[in-house]
């Protein structure tokens, strides 16, 4: 056996805990959450269906944690994971799955098959199995502090940019301020109109915040790829920020996993509780709407939709705070079937944006959202991840639709009071 | 062995074989699930963990139209065949007197008519369920000797009780003796196959829920 697969099968052994044992001891081959799988429902093919992308992960927990597998591996009747296996897992554990959690949702034994998912890509990516794209980005993400490459220049020359068509001034690395913004890549190079808008928005509200020059990324490859001491490095340095500027609460920005990594995984992957609040910035939004902050001069008239992006309404739970912004700035709002927590993904999640391999099958499965908004017609979605709102758009391209992809906040800030 | 002899022996020394092992092989389960622990979670709660496990536990059993539209056949006749052998399992006369020499409770049956109905319904169900296992290609492909296996350790006792109620066939005795060692190979195998599933979705279904609820999501 091969160190690296050895270290892979030890990572696996690493993952199953009480909850593993409890949802593979359950499954009934219902075959139930194929149909909730966009990689399956688009393209008919069983091997992607969710309970099937836990394979390697099973064989570890039936013959290292059962009475009747350990007997087994005795006589050598147990299924073994190998490199082949893996290999062969590779395209369905990372390609032909977002994390989006929709399967958890609706499994009738109650088996969170994301989770086990996520926990799978643990063993593969230390075993050597994990696509290149993915690989990169963490590797540019440790060394650069950016899964694009994006250095503090770039962030500076934005910042610079926002503040001479503003003329205000974005607060940068200042001790006691209550908020510290973090931002994603996608953010600072292709949706620079994001720091505009909450430097806006946080200017009319009077709110006190920040941007720290040590810690600005919030995305995090490592929960993605599924190398917890890398996803581990990386909230290590937003924790650290964060305390140096003794900040209140740290807010992570319009992308979902980094919400996820930052919000739900970061003090389990550091090892203690944070000092200060995580907070989405919709939540943030929201708290200032509720305390009268968010002063609105005009709406949006056209009919608006929102896409739910998973990491922050299914698997986040900010699921109302989008809805309660919407009902007070948009006339003519309408749900897509299915939305909510029940909402499908847009196929781009979970990594496989920044793995090229999958750019096939992640625009197929658009079909799924494509269905899903001819069936409303939108002038316009709102979203709050630039992860999806950059799939949809190209998605959108594609397929030849013609649909406004809008940023929550930057569409609040739009419609602020002077 | 005479049939009054083999119908003493499943009665007897079988039955008792068949509790131990279903009893001790189900504590085992549970514990070797148990013991494996979770981790507390570190981040700040946004709901309770407690009501999540516990709504979910309830809610699971319900879908969202969506959902149901989707999966109607598995969920229909999951819940008929789910639905008909548990009331034929614990509401059928014979059997509630069984339950009380056993474990000395007691509670009113259902008319024998409808216990006879429900469990061809069952059957019924669980044909439609296999036929489909073996045609439908997310079943096939899913499909393992172990999912054979449970449907057949459920089927059979369901068929043996229906023949040993009418007297299909065979003396009376006989057919009661092989009704229930039906049961009894079902008890064995029963904590070593997925029909597991009927104690440990409890648990599944709770932490799914927990780890959502702790979210602040109802999962």
């Amino acid at each position: 056996m091969s160190a690296s697969l050895e270290k892979g099968i030890h990572a696996l052994k690493e993952q199953v805990d009480s909850t593993v044992a409890a949802f593979f001891s359950s499954c009934v081959h219902c075959g139930m959450c194929a149909d909730a799988c966009l990689f399956y429902t688009e393209t008919g093919e069983p091997e992607r269906m969710p309970i099937n992308k836990v394979e390697p992960l099973r064989r570890i927990w039936k013959s290292e944690y059962t009475l009747l597998g350990r007997i087994g591996k005795l006589f050598g009747l147990t299924k073994k994971v190998d490199d082949k296996l893996l290999t062969e897992w590779e395209t369905l554990v990372y390609d032909s799955c977002t994390l989006c959690g929709r399967c958890s949702m609706v499994c009738p034994v109650g088996n969170d098959i994301a989770l086990m998912i996520r926990k799978t890509r643990e063993g593969m990516a230390v075993a050597g199995h994990a696509p290149e794209g993915l690989i990169g980005a963490t590797t540019r993400a440790i060394t650069i502090g950016s899964p694009m490459g994006v250095k503090l220049p770039a962030l500076q020359a934005q910042i610079r940019h926002v503040e001479e068509s503003t003329g205000k001034t974005i607060p940068v690395d200042v001790e006691g301020a209550e908020y510290m913004l973090l931002l994603s890549s996608m953010e600072i190079m292709n949706f620079p109109e994001f720091i505009e808008a909450v430097s806006k928005i946080f200017d009319r509200a009077g709110v006190s915040w920040t941007i720290s020059t040590e810690a600005f990324e919030a995305t995090n490859s490592g929960i993605q790829i599924g190398v917890s001491d890398l996803a581990a490095e990386l909230v290590q340095r937003i924790v650290d920020a964060a305390e140096k500027l003794k900040v209140k609460t740290v807010i992570s920005p319009e992308c979902g996993h980094a919400y996820m990594a930052i919000r739900w995984e970061g003090p389990n992957l550091v090892g203690k509780p944070f000092s200060f609040k995580v907070r989405h910035i919709l939540e943030v939004l929201n708290e200032l709407r509720e305390q009268g902050k968010l002063e609105i001069s005009s709406r949006e008239t056209q009919k608006l939709t929102y896409h739910d992006p998973c990491q922050i309404s299914r698997r986040g739970g900010v699921i109302n705070e989008p809805r309660s912004l919407l009902d007070m700035v948009a006339d003519n709002f309408v749900e897509m079937p299915d939305t909510g927590k029940m909402n499908w993904c847009c196929g781009a999640g979970g990594g496989v944006s920044s793995n090229e391999r999958a750019d096939e099958i992640r625009l197929k499965v658009f079909q799924r959202k494509k269905e899903q908004l001819d069936a409303i017609k939108p002038d316009a979605i709102v979203s709050a991840c630039s992860n999806c709102r950059l799939n949809l758009e190209d998605a959108l391209e594609e397929y030849n639709m013609d649909i406004p992809l809008l940023s929550l906040t930057e569409m609040l800030a739009d419609h602020l009071a002077d | 062995m005479s049939e009054i002899e083999f119908l003493d022996w499943v009665r007897g020394p079988g039955f008792q074989i068949a509790a131990v092992i279903f009893v001790a092989g189900v504590i085992i389960r549970i514990l070797e699930i148990l013991m494996l622990g979770r981790k507390k979670n570190l981040a700040e709660a946004r709901g309770s963990e407690m009501l999540g496990g516990l709504r979910t536990i309830v809610t699971r059993s319900m879908h969202d139209k969506a959902t149901f539209q989707r999966s109607a056949f598995t969920i229909v006749s999951g819940y008929i065949f789910h639905t008909g052998l548990l009331l034929s399992i614990f509401f059928f006369a014979p059997h509630i007197l069984m339950f009380k020499e056993v474990f000395g409770l007691s509670w009113p049956s259902l008319p024998t008519p409808v216990i006879d109905a429900l469990a061809v319904i069952s059957i019924i169900a669980l044909l439609t369920i296999i036929a489909r296992r073996m045609s439908n290609k997310v079943m096939r492909f899913l499909n393992t000797p172990g999912d054979y296996l449970a449907w057949l350790l459920t089927i059979t006792p369901l068929v043996t009780g229906y023949m040993a109620f009418h007297r299909i066939g065979l003396p009376a005795p006989t057919l009661l003796a092989i009704h229930i060692l039906s049961v009894e190979i079902l008890l064995v195998l029963f904590p070593f196959t997925k029909l597991m599933h009927a104690f440990t979705l409890f648990m599944a279904r709770w932490y799914n829920g927990a780890i959502s609820g702790y979210r602040g999501v109802a999962s």
